[in-house]
């Protein structure tokens, strides 16, 4: 291939980072807002406290993966958003609300506060649905019919479960005392859900897709590619052996969240695998949808400079707020 | 209904609900670093005070921004999808750049910002307000590009319907701008300016002011005072850019149907479309020439000089008069305000009360001229999308009626809430005593100094 036609690839890429980067990041602020109803009064505070200095950053992770397909992928933006108009209004709506109500809950009179915290957690609810939702939609190459809406359906259930595993390990590595105990059976009541899901997304996707079928399930990919299912596995048993340990409150307090972000990441890469090189299954490839070379390259420039700078201080952001959650007050 | 009219009005209203936020923390952010600036140099308590009641409103303005930009990003494909197919190209990387140099600096640092005192040094704390604040600036900086090169493009060819960059200096230097640029980031700096004054003069007619009141005031009225005669200066110079680029927006703003000498200047009217004609206009003779060109008998254009290539002309005609009267308000009240304040030796009690109800009144009255702004300069583009080239109805999506409809209601409900629900919150904000917080004293003095003893 020339450069002109790895650029779409390269892009491809980048975006895939972006979105996967966002779902882990996002996913645990979502998880944690999804899991509100369930704490007391002042656990709710840590428990905000926990994801205040992210959330803004993270979201953006967001802006910059549908950025990417807006400005690399044209053709493909305007197909993918058309097809899911509803559940984007819908997210977009989740996220409004829940941005919102994360500041709003402690700056309005404290009468207010309950109804912000209600905000905040359907807020997180509709965001995680809707992407479920979107993702179901969107693995089975937006095709209408009523079983496909079926399976959209369980899927916009199963995300908000991993969400809440995500977020509840998340408070796990973050918080101590009651919060964390709490969080760890939080943690293990999403596991369930989250397995169901994560099956029916693998067993699905290629009874749908003769495409992803051939990929998975012809040799000798599919024993080069066996250990995708094999870790995938081996992570979800090892977080859930884990959660029943004590340790989990102590030492190994990181442990659980990394397991489920490694799962996510399996994840990602299994799904990758299966629409590659398309950017709507069957339907258009990432060359057909692509920008012209030229706009690509001035993109790329940008890129390459400023990635690993929002990188860099990223990590700087998640140093000088590491350890156990401390109350937030303004400077 | 018209499904394009309902695919841009709902753009329309998404536009309009985000410009609010963003005009008021673009400027907010630099006013930040000033107070923050101030309070290092001069350790008076009262800056402190001022910064942290100011982070506060801030936080709450970025957040609403943020979730309404998310919104934006997304509705360029639902509503727009022919847009990015067609001009993809060019508007694509200026998008990209916003995101990449803009978006992560300044929602990264301002953690740091808001929850990092005590955490990092003053300094790392200091150069955190400061990079936010360029983030703000910077995002301004490329979407005033786009926006500015939609109505003045240059440096492209098109080949097979698509546009192709051919010059990034010519479109990054496009003719309008400079002038785009400097009239949005001057109407952000006033709106903050009549906000940090209305909300101060609220305290003070509250009779629940604090160490940080007068100052604020002081610091809204001076930059009030200030600016209000510099954007009427770019202004005029923006309109003379306009006259020379896209004659058709001026003739609809000015409601001129046909080409005329000496043009006048129209006080009040009903531009009508059907009969092509004004009824029930006042205008001041020629008046309108010496004002759009600086010259009594210059011809103007008129909107019959541009068939089926004009925009609707009322909403542009009656939202010039809204940004320009409240122009000249804010400059009789920015004016007044600081006279009489400099008189009452910066004593806010001893303002009379009418300009403190006054002030209070004019607090959003910036959301009000920029908004008006936008409305003239984005509805008279139309019915073009980029000036002269792409029609909007080309780009156009094709989700049925019904469907932008119902979103379109979802939205408006919620934007409205969210609008009243913020200006109610800067209001109990702005009536709580200064401090609180479980370790934080009752007095300015005592935070200043347990703040000052953690750093």
């Amino acid at each position: 291939m020339s450069f002109d036609e790895w650029l779409p690839v390269i892009f491809m890429g980048v975006m895939g980072l972006a979105m996967l980067t966002y779902v882990v990041l996002d996913g645990y602020d979502l998880g944690v807002g999804l899991l509100m109803p369930r704490a007391t009064e002042a656990q709710k505070d840590t428990m905000i406290s926990t994801i205040g200095p992210f959330w803004d950053a993270n979201e953006t992770w967001l802006v910059l993966g549908v950025g990417i397909l807006l400005i690399a992928f044209p053709k493909a933006h305007g197909l993918v958003l058309t097809a899911l108009y509803l559940p984007v209004a819908l997210m977009l709506v989740g996220l409004i609300l829940r941005g919102v109500a994360f500041d709003f809950r402690v700056k309005a009179q404290a009468a207010h506060k309950p109804m912000w915290n209600r905000a905040f957690f359907i807020g997180s609810g509709l965001a995680a649905a809707s992407q479920g939702w979107m993702l179901g939609h969107y693995v089975t190459g937006l095709s209408a019919g009523w079983q496909y809406q079926l399976f959209a359906a369980a899927i916009a259930l199963a995300l908000p479960a991993a969400y809440v595993l995500l977020g509840a390990c998340w408070l796990i590595l973050k918080t101590e005392d009651e919060l964390q105990r709490r969080a760890v059976q939080w943690a293990k009541r999403a596991w369930v859900p989250v397995v169901i899901g994560m099956g029916l997304i693998s067993l699905i996707t290629p009874w749908v897709s003769p495409t992803v079928r051939d990929r998975w399930f012809s040799m000798p990919a599919f024993i080069a590619l066996f250990p995708i299912p094999l870790m995938t596995v081996t992570a979800l048993v090892a977080a859930r052996a884990l959660l029943n340990s004590h340790r989990v409150l102590g030492k190994l307090c990181w442990l659980p969240f990394a397991l489920v972000v490694t799962v996510f990441m399996l994840g990602f890469f299994g799904l990758a695998y299966s629409l590659y090189p398309f950017v709507v299954m069957d339907r258009l490839t990432l060359w057909q949808a692509a920008s012209s070379p030229d706009a690509l390259k001035i993109i790329l420039v940008g890129v390459a400079i400023s990635v690993p700078a929002i990188a860099a201080y990223t990590v700087l952001a998640y140093r000088v707020f590491s350890g156990k959650a401390r109350a937030l007050t303004y400077a | 209904m018209d499904p394009i009219l309902l695919a841009r009005a709902q753009f329309a209203a998404n536009m309009s609900f985000h410009i609010l936020f963003p005009t008021i923390s673009i400027a907010l952010g630099w006013m930040l670093l000033f107070f923050r600036w101030r309070w290092l140099k001069t350790r008076t308590d009262a800056w402190l005070v001022a910064y942290r009641f100011w982070t506060k409103v801030f936080a709450l303005t970025f957040a609403l921004g943020v979730v309404s930009g998310i919104t934006m990003s997304f509705q360029f494909g639902t509503n727009w999808p022919g847009y990015m197919e067609t001009v993809g190209n060019i508007a694509g990387p200026l998008l990209g750049y916003e995101v990449l140099t803009a978006f992560f600096l300044e929602a990264s640092f301002l953690g740091i910002m808001l929850f990092g005192h005590g955490r990092v040094s003053e300094r790392l704390h200091f150069i955190s307000t400061f990079l936010v604040a360029l983030g703000t600036t910077i995002s301004a900086f490329w979407i005033l590009c786009l926006d500015s090169w939609m109505q003045t493009p240059v440096g492209f060819e098109v080949r097979d319907g698509v546009f192709h960059a051919t010059s990034w200096l010519e479109i990054l230097s496009n003719p309008s701008f400079p002038y785009r640029l400097a009239h949005m980031l001057i109407a952000s700096s006033l709106t903050v300016a009549f906000l940090l004054a209305g909300v101060s003069a609220w305290q003070v007619l509250r009779g629940v002011g604090n160490a940080s009141t007068g100052l604020v005031l002081r610091v809204g009225l001076t930059v009030a005072a200030v600016l209000v005669p510099l954007q009427i200066l770019v202004g005029d110079l923006h309109g003379l850019n306009t006259l020379k680029h896209q004659p058709a927006k001026i003739a609809a703003m000015e409601a001129i149907w046909d080409t005329e000498r000496g043009a006048p200047l129209l006080l009040f009217a009903w531009p009508d479309e059907h009969s092509r004609s004004n009824r029930w206009a006042i205008g001041i003779p020629r008046a309108g020439s010496l004002i759009l060109a600086h010259e009594f008998d210059a011809e103007i254009q008129g909107l019959n000089d541009f068939p089926n290539a004009h925009p609707p002309v009322a909403p542009v005609f009656f939202s010039f008069r809204v940004m320009v009267g409240t122009g000249v308000l804010m400059l009789l009240t920015g004016w007044t305000g600081l006279w009489l304040y400099r008189r009452r030796g910066w004593r806010p009690d001893a303002l009379p009360r009418p300009l403190l109800r006054l002030l209070t009144a004019m607090s959003f009255s910036g959301w009000l001229a920029t908004l008006a702004g936008w409305y003239v300069t984005e509805i008279g583009r139309q019915p073009f999308v980029v000036y002269g080239l792409v029609r909007t109805a080309d780009v156009a999506s094709k989700v049925p009626a019904g469907m932008i409809a119902s979103t379109f209601a979802l939205y408006l409900a919620l934007y409205v809430v969210l609008i009243v629900a913020y200006v109610a919150v800067v209001k109990y904000m702005a009536e709580k005593p200064a401090d609180e917080g479980p370790q934080t004293p009752q007095s300015g003095t005592a935070v200043a100094a347990a703040a000052g003893a953690k750093s």
